[in-house]
């Protein structure tokens, strides 16, 4: 396929849509899904069809809208609205029907004009909500798949290497590596057979970002894909997805039969020499799977632990070839790179953290959901303008950014600048985005011990600081928490924690301590008050003196 | 200068001491070869490197990170450190750690006196246990009919999975687990006696650094393990 081929497909389907005076987009994705939206859909499909405006108006399942806490979220156009937890109920769905020319129903309304909305930049999830992942004509209607064509037919591989260097993107996994010169190293790395792999083994506890763009938008990441094995010269490509995500999976499997049969993937893309064939490999859900050499060799089939750097996957990755790994945002965010140029992008965001970035939000948080921000938004804008604040009026207590490789942020920092840099002088990370805040009710220790049981136990064995300081960690933790620590503990604490950090084989080691050091760093207090008075004051841990547990027995 | 970098030699300092390397020798063969001893435990000349036990970590000049001397490649020009108070706290602790993980007693040990673990442990000076032990329980497979795995005692080097796969060619060893649940099993967890792969060849037992290998019949300090290498060669039936 050719670009004018593409433009007509585009250009057709535009013009089938503007046929359609109403649209009505339910979102589908798994979030929605849970709460019956799939129901919605079947039912306002039926309503739409009794009144006999299927002509006129669209219903469609669409990806992820973002707001978590409101689903099943419906869009209706040009009424300029959402409704948010409609119910899969004819009466109150045959009312929206009714009402798509008047007054949205108050009670389900949500206008896009909140905060929450509003206050959002897409980059990323632009078409997120908006096209039907399970079409490719929908997304080509909104530009799919130009960028990759016009790439192969007007751009040197050096030119688009370049293009992402200037953008200044960076790895959006957790790392945050620059992706042009990482792209340029596995360009530039010897060897005939190279590969491009996508790291979608999102597991940070809390994290659904990867998720949500593969179910809303698989053919952004494909194309992504395309366009960099296209730059260093890949001809294969894997998306490693874990298992849990089996509707990801499904739509990608989809979007994958719909890009090839079209000639967008496969061989002979645009007309061209280049071919690129894409494949699904599944996790089986273990966290360390998402560090780049324990992924690379599960790909390979074998067990998946990580083994030393160098030699970085770059030169020498799966099945010893370069490869090019990068995380589902990183690549959703390429398309739009070379569509509106790297300059652009550069303009987004602060000195050192360009363009924008998802954040799953979570926890003591009122809009659970998902957000995409330009970097160098504060703290205390993304949880009280975007994030709606703390229910029930509670304090804010701490973030934890970076899942349980990252630390927890206290009130003092929230007006800090949210980028790379900023987020490492307290403490913390970036990470792949999940923020879980947590209000006045959490007990740190009790926070503590929960990450830290979780990279306990996601640990692979491979490394003995991993393997046993972990476990040793969780074990000191837990004792605090019972009310049976000793003020000895902290020191220890600190100081296994800090040889972990630097001596553990992979990130997962190497971070997994994090969690324990910001909170003993911001909330020590806490800990003292475990161990000297036996108490939680929050009343989450079993201390011998917590009321909790006193009123308990 | 291009000529020698032609042949791959390669100058650096290691501990301050001025030393060369060839291509491909790693930060710890030319430590050894100069007389800078490293600490490490899953390193086994001859087998690939895994980069495991985490002792041989070394401080290289410029680098933020603590390198594994047996995994990195020795550059032109690199500053490394291999002793100093930090890496011997270091060093010291991944040893504790392993005494506390599963039962590591010496007194009731077959291996004891010939044990890598323990010397290393003597040489380091962890003369005490701080954290609490953790005795993660393990099982002893006594169904071969040579050789007994007493896997209480194993600190999962994988130094028996890599001789059997890479020299022996039979991979009976694997690893099956993750984290603190990490076991070595034979075959597909079945017992080491009904093993279809075991050649009952023993080089597992050779290369085990501690007591978890060991022959049958062996008490308290009896079980010595001859040098690899030799013991191969009588294997196959040469002259050393």
């Amino acid at each position: 396929m050719t670009l004018d081929e593409l433009q007509e497909i585009a250009e057709k389907e535009r013009e089938e849509q503007k046929k359609y005076t109403h649209r009505v987009n339910v979102s589908v994705a798994a979030g929605c899904l849970s709460l019956h939206s799939d129901q919605v859909l079947k039912i306002l499909e039926t309503e739409v069809q009794k009144r006999g405006m299927e002509n006129t108006c669209k219903v469609k399942g669409v990806g992820c809208m973002g707001l978590c806490a409101a689903g099943p979220l419906v869009r209706c156009e040009p009424q300029h609205t959402y409704y948010r937890g409609l119910p899969p109920n004819q009466e109150i769905l045959s009312a929206v029907v009714d009402n798509l020319d008047g007054a949205p129903l108050p009670e389900f309304a949500l206008s896009p004009d909140v905060p929450f909305f509003a206050e959002q930049q897409k980059i990323v999830l632009e078409n997120c909500g908006v096209i039907d992942p399970e079409r490719i004509e929908d997304a080509i209607a909104v530009g799919a798949y130009e960028p990759l064509l016009d790439c192969i037919s007007n751009r040197t591989k050096d030119e688009v290497v370049q293009e992402i260097i200037k953008s200044g993107l960076r790895g959006r996994g957790g790392g945050g590596y620059p992706t042009g010169l990482k792209w340029s190293m596995v360009a530039k790395a010897p060897g005939e057979q190279k590969y491009v792999i996508c790291n979608a083994d999102e597991g940070d506890p809390g994290a659904f970002m990867d998720r949500s763009v593969l179910e809303s938008d698989p053919h952004r990441v494909l194309e992504g894909m395309a366009i960099a094995a296209y730059a260093v010269g890949a001809s294969k490509g894997y998306i490693y997805c874990r298992a849990e995500y089996p509707l990801a999976v499904k739509r990608l499997k989809i979007a994958i039969k719909q890009a090839e049969r079209l000639g967008l993937l496969g061989k002979r893309i645009g007309d061209s020499d280049f071919e690129f064939e894409v494949e699904v490999r599944l996790g089986a859900g273990a966290f360390v799977c998402g560090e780049e050499t324990a992924l690379i060799a599960s790909v390979e089939g074998k067990r998946g632990v990580p083994r030393p750097r160098p030699p970085f996957p770059a030169y020498s990755g799966l099945n010893h070839c370069p490869t090019l790994l990068n995380n589902v945002e990183t690549f959703a965010n390429i398309a739009p790179i070379l569509r509106k140029g790297g300059d652009w992008f550069a303009s987004i965001g602060t000195e050192k953290s360009k363009g924008t970035k998802v954040f799953a939000l979570v926890g003591d948080i009122n809009n659970t959901g998902l957000i995409e921000v330009p970097m160098g938004i504060t703290l205390r804008d993304l949880v009280f303008k975007l994030g709606g604040g703390i229910p029930e009026g509670r304090k804010f207590k701490a973030v934890q950014t970076g899942g349980p490789s990252g630390g927890c942020i206290p009130e003092q920092f929230l007006d800090m600048s949210v980028d790379y840099a900023s987020l490492a002088s307290v403490g913390s990370i970036m990470g792949s985005g999940g923020m879980i805040v947590m209000d006045e009710t959490a007990c740190m220790v009790d926070v503590a011990k929960f990450f830290m049981d979780f990279t306990r136990d996601e640990s692979c064995g491979k490394c003995i600081p991993c393997r046993v300081g972990t476990t040793q960690l969780h074990g000191l933790l837990e004792r605090i928490s019972a009310g049976e620590g000793k003020m000895e503990d902290l020191d220890t604490l600190e100081r296994l924690g800090a040889m972990v950090q630097k001596t553990a084989l992979c990130g997962l080691g190497q971070t997994a301590p994090n969690p324990v050091s910001s909170t003993l760093r911001y909330f020590r207090e806490e800990y003292v008050q475990h161990i000297t008075e036996k108490t939680c004051a929050q009343g989450k841990c079993a201390c011998s003196n917590t009321p909790a547990a006193t009123a308990g027995e | 200068m291009p000529e020698r970098n032609q042949y791959g030699i390669k100058t650096l300092t290691i501990d301050g001491k001025e030393v060369c390397a060839s291509e491909d020798q790693t930060i710890l063969e030319v430590a050894r070869e100069n007389g800078i001893d490293i600490p490490t435990l899953c390193h086994f000349s001859g087998l690939k490197e895994i980069g495991a036990c985490r002792l041989c970590v070394v401080e290289v000049k410029g680098s933020n990170k603590l390198l594994a001397s047996c995994s990195t490649q020795a550059q032109e020009g690199m500053e490394v450190t291999a002793h100093s108070p930090q890496l011997k706290e270091f060093r010291k602790l991944v040893v504790e750690l392993l005494l506390t993980e599963r039962n590591h007693v010496c007194a009731v040990c077959v291996s004891s006196g010939h044990c890598e673990l323990q010397t290393l442990a003597q040489k380091l000076g962890v003369d005490h246990v701080t954290l609490p032990y953790l005795h993660v329980k393990c099982e002893t497979d006594g169904s071969h009919p040579r050789f007994v795995a007493d896997h209480n005692r194993c600190i999962l080097c994988t130094r028996c999975l890599r001789v059997c796969d890479q020299i022996e060619g039979a991979h009976t060893w694997d690893m099956t687990g993750r984290g603190i649940g990490a076991r070595m099993i034979t075959d597909m967890g079945e017992p080491w006696g009904n093993s279809a792969t075991c050649t009952n060849c023993g080089k597992c037992v050779m290369v085990c650094p501690v007591g978890a290998l060991v022959a049958k019949g062996k008490s308290v300090a009896e079980m010595t393990k001859p040098e690899f290498l030799p013991y191969l060669l009588q294997m196959r039936g040469e002259e050393r």
